[in-house]
């Protein structure tokens, strides 16, 4: 059986960061309830005592890695830049490639080994989850030791298939995603 | 009136995703490339048309400004955002699922994954 690893760093830390975090995404959700700012006096006064209670249960599970890297805002501010720019440009690109494909039923389906240089499971994941929701590749499976990744291509590139490995800057035509992901992760 | 046309635009290229994504079920193979087809084209057809609701939204309270246009956009925005994150996740989980109860990719010029025998 898999059992969590025990929480690293300042439990303090982690515990204000959760709150913050809920907190957030609370007056998110319920903005425009009333005329304080947005919100209502009920809301706030719920919306605290909710993350409280949040960050008591679930901080040593959001900060289970033990760094704190990605409360930096110059990391966290650069998501939305990565999602609305390079990002979502692939994502359109590789749209219009799939629909292509569709149409006209030019498939060369494949599964490929992706070898990355990222090394923090954060910056995996994220490079996982890019590859995941552009169009036309999906992650099948990770090796938990050299962090490559296991790829569903639907159209593997002429002569790819022969290749054992394929460094991942190749998966992206447009802009070079794993460099964007290493700046905000690692 | 701008943002009706924008609103048109939007709702026009998310429909004609999701119906893509309809044709590439129909049309392909088998389960991966249809996964291709379904999950990606109608989160990207789905994300569009929600992005119209955020203007019809934003424009209703420009003429308005009544706050109960607000919470429908950003409503909308979380749908959107929540949308991208369980698609990329559960279509992870339906793909490695298939291919560890022995469905493989049927036409296929390469399968790096079974040859690791994972």
């Amino acid at each position: 059986m898999h059992t969590p690893r025990p929480a690293r760093g300042d439990p303090v830390i982690a515990f204000f960061l959760t709150f913050f975090l809920s907190l957030f995404v609370y007056l998110i959700l319920t903005a425009g309830s009333g005329n304080v700012g947005f919100w209502s006096v009920s809301e706030l006064t719920a919306g605290v005592a909710l993350s409280l209670m949040t960050a008591a249960i679930a901080r040593k599970f959001l900060c289970r890695a033990g760094n704190y890297r990605m409360a930096n805002p110059l990391r966290f501010l650069l998501i939305p830049v990565y999602v609305i720019g390079p990002f979502f440009l692939e994502v359109i690109k590789a749209n219009l490639d799939v629909a292509y494909r569709v149409i006209t039923m030019r498939i060369r389906p494949g599964i490929i080994r992706v070898s990355s240089d990222l090394k923090s499971d954060l910056g995996i994941f994220m490079l996982a989850n890019s590859i995941t929701l552009t169009p036309g590749t999906i992650t099948v499976d990770i090796d938990e030791k050299t962090h490559d990744l296991y790829i569903h291509n639907i159209n593997v590139g002429a002569g790819d298939e022969d290749k054992p490995v394929i460094p991942d800057y190749e998966l992206f035509s447009i802009s070079d995603l794993p460099k964007w992901i290493r700046r905000i992760a690692e | 009136m701008i943002s009706e046309w924008i609103i048109v635009a939007f709702l026009s290229i998310g429909i004609t995703f999701n119906a893509l994504g309809v044709i590439g079920l129909l049309r392909f193979p088998d389960l991966y490339t249809r996964m291709h087809a379904t999950t990606k084209a109608t989160t990207f057809g789905s994300v569009f048309t929600s992005l119209a609701v955020i203007v019809y939204a934003i424009s209703l309270y420009l003429n308005t400004i009544d706050p109960q246009f607000i919470v429908l956009g950003i409503h909308s925005l979380v749908a959107a955002m929540a949308l991208a994150f369980t698609n990329a996740v559960g279509s992870h989980a339906i793909a490695r699922a298939a291919h560890r109860s022995g469905i493989l990719p049927a036409p296929a010029v390469i399968d790096r994954l079974k040859e690791a025998g994972q």
